[in-house]
C-alpha cells in the first residue's frame, strides 16, 4: 500500500452543534498502522471515525484522508437488522466502489462474495436473511463486506462488542492478516487487554486527545485518570473556545 | 345494448355467469375499462415504492404528500378550473415543496422529521381547502378530495400511463441504490453513493405516483394503493425484490376486484378499491407466512437443529 495512505489530522475540531466532540486534535496515521482508539464514552471515537470516512464534516481544522481508499465497520447497533435482505447481498454491497450503482456484478465478483462468507465463517449463509442471524454472525457477515471492499484504510467501531470470544479471536486474525498486507487500520475498542497484547499503537481520547503512540507509552494508569477526568467534566457554562478560528473572527 | 343491470334485481345470484361476473362491465362500459387500464397501471408502479416507504420507516410519508399536493391543485383549479394539466404542474411543485421542505425544516430546526412532516401536511390540507372553497361547490371539493375512479378522462390516463412507465423505468436503474441507501446510509455515504441524491428522486417518483393515484382515487384515498399492497407484502416476501412482486399482485387483485365489486354492489369506486386492498392487508397479517399470525399460532413440532 502506498505513502497516500496515512491519515493527518491537523489542529481538527468536531462539533456536534457547538459542543466540541474532539477538541484540536493533531497527528499522523502512518500507512500501513494498527492503531486501537481508546477512551470513555463520549470521547469522540465514533465521530472521529466518521469525520476520516467523510460523514462528519470539520468544524475546524484540517483532515487529509484517502476518501476513496477508505472501508468503514459501522456499529453494528446502528444498522437495521429487520431489514428484509440475505447475507449474500449485503457482502456484495462491498463491491460497491467497482461497479457502483448500475453495472452489473460479474461472476468473479459474486464469487468473491461468496469467498468471503466463506472466509468469515459462514459458508452457507448464503440466502440467508440478516434478520435470522445472531449477533455474532451479523458482525462476521460486516467483516465479509469489509474483506470484499479491498479497501488500503480500514476504520472499525467496536468491532468486538457483543460477539462471543471464538468470533472475537476469528475476527481478530482478520485484523491481523489485513494488517499484515500493509492496510492502515483504526479499531475503536474498550477492552484494554487486548489492546494492550494485539495493537502496536493506540490514540487515548477524551475529546481532546490524552495520548497518542506506542500502547504501552500510552495505556499508563496516569493517562487513564486524566482521560477519565477530562471526559466527565462537561461545562454548562463552557465559553467560546478562543483557540479557534471561527470565535477569533467573530469576535 | 342490455344497460346497466339494477343490482337490486340482479345482485349476485347464482344464475350470474363468470362472463357477467368479470368480464361484461369492462365490455359494456368505455368508462370502467379506461378506470381498470388507469388503475392497472397505478398497481404496477406505486406499490413498490411504497415498499421501499415501509422500510424506511416513512409510512406517514406518502399520506403527507397526498395531502401537501392539494394547495398546489387547488392553485391549479382556481386558474384553470377542473383541468388535469394544471392541476398536476400545481399538484407536483406543492408535493416537492412539502417533501424537500420537511427534510430541510427537520435539518434547520434539530427537530424530527415527522414532526415538521406532520405540521407541514395539516397546514397544506387546511390551505388547499380553502383556497378551493373561495371558488367551488361542494361537488368540485368532493371530486377533488375523493377523485373519481369513474370520470378518468384521456389525458388523466395518459398521465397515469406515463408515470407508471416513467416509475418503473427509474427504479430499474435506482433499484441498487435505493435498497443501499435505505439498508446502509451510512454505508452509501462512505462510499460516496449520493444517497441524498437518490433519496430526492425517489421523492419525486412518489410525489409523481400519488398525483396520477389522485386523478383516480382523490387527495385522501391516493396513497391507498401504494401504502396498502406494500404493508400486507411485508408478510408474503423476504427480499426487498420479492415484497415489492408481492405488493403489486395485490395492488392489481385488488384493483380489479375493487372495480368489480364497486360495480356489481353499487359503492362508491375509489373506496371500494382500498377497501380490497385494505382486506388484503388483514388477511396478509392474519395468515401470511412471514411474521403472521396464524402461522404462529399453528403449534408444530420445533426442528431438531
Amino acid at each position: 500500500m502506498s505513502q497516500a495512505d496515512g491519515i493527518t489530522l491537523t489542529d481538527l475540531t468536531l462539533t456536534h452543534g457547538r459542543r466540541p466532540a474532539v477538541h484540536h486534535i493533531s497527528g499522523h496515521f502512518a500507512p500501513g498502522s494498527l492503531t486501537a482508539i481508546v477512551g470513555p464514552n463520549g470521547a469522540g471515537k465514533s465521530t472521529l471515525l466518521r469525520a476520516i470516512a467523510g460523514l462528519h464534516p470539520a468544524r475546524e481544522g484540517g483532515l487529509r484522508a484517502p476518501r476513496h481508499a477508505i472501508a468503514l465497520l459501522p456499529q453494528a447497533a446502528a444498522l437495521d437488522r429487520a431489514f428484509p435482505i440475505s447475507c449474500l447481498d449485503v457482502v456484495m454491497f462491498g463491491h460497491w466502489a467497482r461497479a457502483g450503482a448500475f453495472r452489473a456484478l460479474r461472476p468473479a465478483e459474486k464469487r468473491a462474495a461468496r469467498e468471503a462468507l466463506g472466509a468469515v465463517g459462514l459458508e452457507g449463509f448464503e440466502g440467508r436473511p440478516v434478520g435470522s442471524l445472531s449477533t455474532g454472525q451479523f458482525q462476521r457477515v460486516l467483516f465479509a463486506r469489509l474483506l470484499v471492499q479491498d479497501a488500503p484504510v480500514i476504520l472499525l467501531d467496536e468491532p468486538f462488542n457483543a460477539v462471543d470470544s471464538r468470533t472475537a479471536a476469528d475476527l481478530l486474525a482478520l485484523v491481523h492478516r489485513w494488517h499484515g498486507e500493509g492496510r492502515t487500520i483504526l479499531a475503536v475498542l474498550h477492552d484494554l487487554d487486548l489492546v494492550r497484547q494485539q495493537f502496536p499503537r493506540t490514540l487515548l481520547l477524551a475529546r481532546e486527545p490524552v495520548a497518542w503512540g506506542p500502547t504501552a507509552e500510552v495505556l499508563t494508569a496516569a493517562n487513564r485518570l486524566k482521560a477519565r477526568m477530562m471526559a466527565e467534566e462537561w461545562d454548562a457554562e463552557a465559553e467560546p473556545c478562543a483557540a479557534g478560528p471561527g470565535t477569533r473572527s467573530a469576535a | 345494448m342490455r344497460g346497466r343491470p339494477g343490482h337490486a334485481q340482479r345482485g349476485l345470484m347464482p344464475e350470474l355467469s363468470l362472463y357477467d361476473l368479470f368480464w361484461a362491465p369492462f365490455a359494456e362500459f368505455g368508462f370502467l375499462r379506461r378506470a381498470l387500464v388507469g388503475c392497472l397501471a397505478l398497481s404496477l408502479a406505486a406499490p413498490p415504492l411504497g415498499v421501499f416507504l415501509v422500510l424506511r420507516r416513512m409510512s406517514l410519508t406518502a399520506d403527507v404528500l397526498a395531502h401537501g399536493i392539494l394547495p398546489g391543485i387547488a392553485a391549479g383549479f382556481l386558474v384553470a378550473g377542473l383541468s388535469v394539466t394544471a392541476m398536476s404542474v400545481g399538484g407536483l411543485l406543492a408535493g416537492l415543496v412539502v417533501a424537500v421542505g420537511a427534510g430541510a425544516i427537520s435539518r434547520a430546526t434539530g427537530g424530527r422529521e415527522d414532526a415538521a412532516l406532520a405540521a407541514l401536511y395539516l397546514l397544506a390540507l387546511a390551505l388547499g381547502v380553502t383556497l378551493i372553497s373561495t371558488r367551488a361547490g361542494s361537488v368540485e371539493l368532493s371530486h377533488l378530495l375523493f377523485g373519481s375512479v369513474l370520470g378518468v378522462d384521456d389525458p388523466a390516463l395518459y398521465m397515469m400511463a406515463g408515470i407508471a412507465s416513467l416509475t418503473l423505468l427509474a427504479l430499474s436503474f435506482a433499484w441498487r441504490p435505493l435498497v443501499l441507501e435505505c439498508f446502509d446510509p451510512g454505508f452509501a455515504a462512505a462510499a460516496r453513493a449520493r444517497g441524498g441524491l437518490w433519496h430526492l428522486l425517489f421523492l419525486v417518483l412518489v410525489v409523481l405516483n400519488v398525483l396520477a393515484a389522485f386523478q383516480a382515487l382523490g387527495t385522501l384515498m391516493a396513497v391507498g394503493l401504494m401504502m396498502l399492497p406494500a404493508v400486507a407484502a411485508r408478510h408474503w416476501g423476504r427480499s426487498v425484490g420479492g415484497m415489492a412482486y408481492a405488493a403489486v399482485g395485490i395492488a392489481l387483485a385488488s384493483s380489479l376486484s375493487g372495480l368489480l365489486l364497486s360495480y356489481h354492489l353499487d359503492l362508491p369506486t375509489g373506496p371500494a378499491i382500498v377497501l380490497v386492498a385494505g382486506g388484503a392487508w388483514v388477511v396478509s397479517a392474519l395468515a401470511g407466512p412471514v411474521d403472521g399470525i396464524l402461522p404462529r399460532l399453528l403449534r408444530r413440532p420445533h426442528l431438531t437443529g
